[in-house]
């Protein structure tokens, strides 16, 4: 039997990020590219929490004028101050992930009048009118 | 744009007894992964309806000859896009993510959980554990929505941390939709039981694949009379469960292990009221007849079986809809999804004794305390499947029986 203060039997970090049993679906032509996006998208899941910490001791620093690291673990934003924080993420994850949007936009046109002319054909276009 | 919906902070989700206590960067996490699932669905995932049809239709077309028209070619149709990709990637590694930030929260205090529940759970006739069952191959085969051993498996001796993992990630995966205790299903069935029958109190209920008790809990609470009955093949989530519901003051439910394939320990037409939450599609082909049969079996006249599920595929459904809502079974480890939403399950009912005049079904969304968290029936974006809004197949037994 373990005791809750007792050093744990386990490497917690190692079986946090163990696998799934199941093969794991390749989604990109290339495994490389599978296997950036892994570590991209936790790169930016990283940064947004750091984000958020900052966003924390700005409040807590504004607040107070002083802090300890206690107040920084227990804080509790308020609804309007959550409201704040989730919109901030909102912004962060469409700002890192821009490249989807302006792609959506494109298929979205597409799909409604056609494919979007290259520069090359409109820059021929305009040579010529 | 200030309509715009957010999740609330993770500081909100119930603190009951065995909850994990996450630290500042931990909730963090979680936030984050819910505005990650939140855009993900409401503004990457309808390019992929467009680079359907602005681009991988015409390209399947050109090459075959003709438009898809099986899911097959569906999946051949889309998966050299690169925009589906990118979603598909970015989906799968949000859920590999919400898997690791869940295990990190849970596991760096695991003596300390597993303490808590073993104080809830100690010599407690309400928790019936059996060592010897073996946990079915459509449980083992794979872990499930990809959560690194599954349900069943045990790291220390008397284990919790898949149930606790379980629990604390549901905020991240919906968004918060399912409200303070992630019981917006449970609510939402006791809603429903109480529109339709005032004063209505069945005497005994059973809950098949509980996992962490989530979704009975609330039945209990509204139901304090009735003695309930949940059953799960997962020790692990079993004795969380049972830890979980004493700590929220519920005394009403007696945690089982058991499958619910064979439940011979319970009596013919003892149970007057009988549900399971997002558990078909869990199971497999020979197992479901199995236990939609064991259901039959236990209902009491006048009770109510409620299987709450994702829609069935069928001849209406178009079958773009019928590929994106497949995602799960090839992408998500739920690998009888397909198959399962494919069947027709009032069939499958009837075969094993329902009346087909009994039948019907309802659709619901999760009841949460609006103030704080997102309602999923207020919500218009289609995720095709993991938003909390259900489709409920109900059966009744209403008549005499030519048992």
């Amino acid at each position: 039997m373990s005791n809750p203060d007792s050093p744990l039997d386990i490497d917690h970090i190692a079986e946090a990020g163990r696998k799934a049993k199941g093969k794991r679906p390749q989604f990109f032509n290339l495994e490389e590219s599978e296997r950036l996006m892994a570590i991209l998208m936790a790169v930016v899941g990283e940064l947004a929490v750091t984000r958020q910490r900052l966003d924390t001791l700005e409040r807590l620093l504004e607040k107070n004028g002083t802090l300890n690291r206690e107040a920084i673990e227990s804080f509790h934003p308020d609804t309007t101050e959550a409201r704040q924080r989730g919109l901030m993420q909102q912004e962060y994850i469409s700002r890192v992930l821009r490249i989807l949007q302006q792609e959506k936009e494109s298929l979205e046109q597409t799909t409604k009048s056609g494919p979007e002319k290259s520069l090359e054909q409109v820059s021929s276009d305009l040579g010529k009118s | 744009m200030d309509d715009r919906q957010v999740p609330p902070d993770y500081n909100e989700v119930g603190q009951h007894g065995v909850f994990p206590k996450a630290n500042h960067d931990e909730r963090a996490r979680f936030n984050f992964l819910a505005s990650l699932n939140g855009h993900l669905s409401r503004q990457v995932l309808p390019g992929v309806a467009s680079a359907f049809e602005a681009r991988a239709v015409k390209k399947f077309s050109a090459e075959q000859g003709h438009e898809p028209q099986t899911l097959k070619e569906m999946r051949e149709c889309m998966k050299s896009d690169g925009y589906y990709q990118t979603w598909s990637s970015m989906r799968r590694n949000s859920m590999e993510m919400r898997q690791q930030a869940g295990r990190s929260l849970v596991l760096r205090q695991i003596n300390d959980i597993n303490s808590r529940a073993r104080t809830l759970n100690d010599n407690d006739e309400q928790l019936q554990l059996d060592p010897s069952l073996t946990v079915p191959h459509y449980v083992s085969a794979v872990d499930i929505h990809c959560m690194p051993g599954c349900y069943y498996t045990e790291l220390t001796e008397g284990d919790v941390s898949a149930g606790a993992n379980y629990d604390c990630g549901l905020f991240a995966t919906t968004g918060g939709m399912l409200g303070r205790y992630s019981d917006g299903g449970g609510q939402a069935i006791v809603q429903w039981l109480q529109n339709k029958q005032e004063d209505y109190q069945p005497k005994r209920i059973l809950d098949i694949g509980c996992t962490v008790g989530h979704n009975i809990v609330p039945l209990a609470q509204a139901f304090p009379e009735s003695e309930i009955v949940a059953i799960d093949v997962a020790a692990p989530v079993l004795r969380y469960a049972h830890a979980r519901a004493r700590s929220l003051g519920v005394n009403n439910i007696t945690f089982v292990q058991a499958n619910a394939e064979n439940l011979e320990q319970f009596e013919d037409g003892s149970f007057d009221l009988i549900i399971s939450c997002m558990f078909l599609h869990e199971t497999s082909s020979k197992a479901l007849p199995r236990i939609l049969g064991e259901t039959h079996r236990l209902l009491a006249i006048g009770g109510r079986v409620l299987h709450v599920e994702q829609p069935q595929y069928d001849q209406s459904m178009p079958l773009f809809e019928k590929f994106m809502r497949d995602w799960d079974t090839f992408n998500n480890n739920e690998p009888f999804w397909g198959a399962m939403h494919d069947m027709d399950l009032y069939e499958e009912m009837v075969k094993v004794g329902f009346d087909r005049s009994q039948m019907t079904s309802v659709e619901i969304a999760a009841v949460v305390d609006e103030s704080i968290f997102p309602s999923a029936a207020n919500d218009e974006a289609e995720d095709y499947g993991r938003k909390p809004t259900w489709h409920v197949y109900v059966a009744a037994e209403q008549t005499e029986q030519s048992t």
